[in-house]
């Protein structure tokens, strides 16, 4: 954990402040709607369909048991018992009173927590790998280094008005779990020859209208120079980025129109007028970042204990922990991923109990710390694995244990239209169904790893374009109608999906699904080949051709 | 519209000079600048003090070799979300070392103070009244800052390596 010190705590209740003067001024009609708009926006404050939303940031995806009460707090006191965790460890309240926002924001800040560019037009939360720290094999801690982002990006008086919203991910893993190639920068910590720690630079990936995996554009940037090569880009952005056109205005336009080489050079000449100014980082600065993240104190721990071997009598636990329990780069430790993705219920949604049932719990069995990944759902980073029977009966009770983790009922979603001004469709009764379709764990052990991801409007929230089968909701003539595609991937392998055919009606998504699954199982080479493998080696069409044969 | 120069209310000195009005020979003028670089030698050599408003799509570059001959550069927002101007001053301050004054002319509003003084501007064309008296308070909302820019505020990076040095010198 990244402990806040005396300036961080200031600058977040200065930031309250301000937003309450702000709120203040709208109410009076001092300011407009179009001014508090923008103000509104710095601050995470969606105007939704039926009320204001709220976004609240998770920096890298790392809580506190004390920092998620006050998550469940927040939504029992200002909105209706629930929050919705996001694609971007974030979590939204859908039904914030303007009124109370300022007070709903003093009291996450005095836990450390805040909704400083959330939304709006500038550098949004930062986000990592949702098992940094402790995944096996990770060459060092990326949190570090995402801290060390999150306070150069708070509040960065350049870059406050950017030509439209932009996007930082780092992993430091071989296997990218913060899909850094679908980000505006994305950051793949490595180790040069010399064993000094940098960074590949990727730029210019995003999902949205005009999809674009990110590209590199410098394939070793020292530590030392990460902030100024960073402010180098942004700088080129800020001026060059189109301003004229919304659906423009991402960096992934202007690094595509120029062509990644030039975009290159302009950004190297500015970066090499300033890599030698106060930007540069020296060891000291990240050894102080450093000191402020705490870590547990593990115990030797025996890597099969009593109470595991036990507990494999009771199917139920097995197939939890087959499925939802991760290797731990301590032995004796293991990952446990909690899945908001019940059977029939909307993906990412925890209840206030539960944020505080799952907080008791860490603080029980994972040193207080919770995780909070991409996919939506959530981890206890640091769990004896002797503590797993106990844990799993505890998360059964508060509904956190469904065995779905990796599988086709874990699906990503946005709100859709259910909430969301700008959709086209509905999103989540289309998870909902889907989950109720592959109830059956057996069946989707037998289908194996399948990413679905719904979006219920271009604009991709719900990342449908990296869904191993992607959905996106779209409007003919008054109709929820719905894109297929397949094949999509965000991880180190980053890939577009592919359009199957026309789109689908409402009311057919869920057997086309169910058409692509069984076509897939009919189709691929060994129980083990994948089906992002098997539509790798395969093409669309034969899941083209089962899809419309008969419609 | 009041100008905010000084932290506080102060009246301009300069003449906002239409493209097609004609230039008096002394006292301070604004003028754009397609204007100013179509006889940059004279109009800087002027008698008077001369200042320019420079479009924030143009490039810095072109203003440089007339810098040390300026009384005021004079940035332009052309509404609250287009923050390229922000760049311009810091790159007019920082790596071209200009000391004139810089102002902040278009939709200036109080929320944008502090990252305009950040970012090199001291010299304010606010659109509100009630914005421009509020300028002394508004700017003292923030006492930390993450960033280093040409201001000179200490970021907290810095001042928690000068906590750090202090401790250790005190052991």
């Amino acid at each position: 954990m990244y402990a806040y010190d005396e300036l961080d705590r200031t600058l977040i209740n200065e930031r309250v402040l301000e937003f309450r003067d702000q709120v203040k001024r709208r109410l009076s009609g001092e300011l407009t709607e179009d001014e508090f708009k923008m103000l509104r926006l710095q601050n995470g404050v969606y105007l939704q369909l039926h009320a204001y939303m709220f976004r609240v940031a998770i920096p890298y995806g790392t809580l506190s048991s004390e920092q998620l009460r006050r998550m469940a707090h927040v939504a029992r006191k200002y909105d209706r018992g629930y929050g919705h965790f996001t694609t971007r460890q974030n979590i939204q309240f859908n039904w914030i009173k303007l009124a109370e926002l300022p007070d709903a924001l003093a009291d996450l800040a005095d836990v450390g927590i805040h909704a400083m560019q959330t939304s709006g037009n500038n550098t949004r939360n930062v986000t990592s790998d949702q098992w940094a720290g402790v995944a096996p094999g990770e060459i060092e801690d990326p949190r570090i280094w995402s801290e060390l982002l999150r306070q150069y990006t708070t509040l960065h008086p350049e870059f406050s008005f950017l030509p439209r919203k932009f996007k930082f991910a780092i992993t430091a893993s071989d296997h990218d779990r913060a899909a850094i190639k679908v980000h505006d920068i994305g950051l793949r910590l490595y180790k040069n020859a010399a064993g000094e720690t940098g960074f590949e630079v990727l730029v210019g990936g995003g999902l949205g209208r005009t999809p674009f995996i990110g590209k590199t554009i410098k394939p070793f940037v020292h530590g030392h120079d990460l902030l100024s090569y960073v402010e180098a880009i942004l700088r080129v952005y800020n001026q060059y980025g189109r301003r004229d056109n919304i659906y423009k205005a991402r960096i992934k336009i202007l690094v595509h129109e120029l062509g990644i080489e030039k975009f290159a050079k302009e950004v190297e000449e500015e970066w090499l007028q300033m890599r030698d100014s106060a930007l540069a980082i020296d060891d000291s600065v990240i050894e102080d970042i450093r000191s402020r993240f705490s870590y547990p104190a593990y115990e030797k721990l025996p890597h099969m204990p009593d109470e595991l071997k036990k507990a494999a009598h009771d199917p139920h636990f097995e197939a939890w922990r087959k499925n939802s329990t991760f290797p731990h780069k301590v032995p004796g430790y293991a990952i446990a991923v909690l899945s908001l993705k019940p059977v029939g219920g909307p993906p990412g949604d925890a209840t206030a109990d539960q944020m505080d049932a799952i907080a008791d719990l860490a603080d029980k069995y994972s040193f207080g710390e919770i995780r909070v990944g991409h996919e939506q759902n959530l981890a206890l980073p640091h769990v004896a694995r002797r503590d797993l029977p106990a844990l799993w009966k505890a998360l059964d009770k508060i509904g956190v244990a469904t065995p779905n983790v990796n599988l086709v009922s874990d699906i990503i979603a946005c709100p859709g239209l259910d909430y969301c001004s700008l959709a086209n469709a509905r999103s989540i009764p289309i998870a909902q169904e889907l989950t109720r379709r592959f109830a059956n764990h057996d069946t989707a052990n037998l289908i194996g790893r399948l990413h679905i991801n719904i979006s219920g409007c271009i604009n991709a929230c719900g990342h449908h374009h990296v869904g191993h089968i992607g959905i996106l909701g779209v409007e003919k003539n008054g109709e929820e109608f719905y894109q297929i595609t397949i094949g999509g991937r965000a991880d180190e392998k980053a890939e577009v999906g592919t359009l199957i055919g026309p789109a689908v009606p409402y009311g057919d998504v869920a057997d086309v699904i169910e058409d692509i699954v069984e076509a897939y199982l009919a189709l691929r080479a060994r129980p083990d080949e994948l089906f992002i493998d098997a539509v790798k080696r395969l093409g669309v069409e034969p899941f083209r051709e089962r899809v419309y044969a008969t419609r | 519209m009041p100008l905010v120069k000084g932290g506080k209310i102060a009246t301009d000195a300069l003449v906002h000079v239409a493209d097609d009005a004609e230039i008096p020979g002394d006292g301070g003028i604004l003028i754009p600048a397609a204007r100013f670089l179509g006889d940059a030698e004279a109009l800087s050599g002027r008698a008077g003090k001369t200042g320019v408003i420079w479009p924030n799509n143009r490039d810095i570059d072109d203003l440089v070799p007339w810098l040390d001959r300026l009384a005021v550069v004079a940035l332009v927002f052309p509404n609250f979300r287009d923050g390229r101007a922000y760049s311009q001053a810091r790159v007019l301050r920082e790596r071209y070392g200009y000391r004139g004054e810089l102002r902040a002319t278009g939709q200036v509003l109080r929320d944008q103070f502090v990252f305009m003084l950040r970012a090199g501007f001291d010299a304010f064309q606010v659109n509100k009244e009630s914005d421009a008296e509020a300028f002394a308070a508004t700017v003292k909302r923030y006492s930390v800052f993450y960033q280093p820019t040409g201001d000179g505020r200490i970021t907290a990076l810095h001042r928690r390596m000068q906590l750090r040095h202090s401790e250790s010198a005190g052991q």
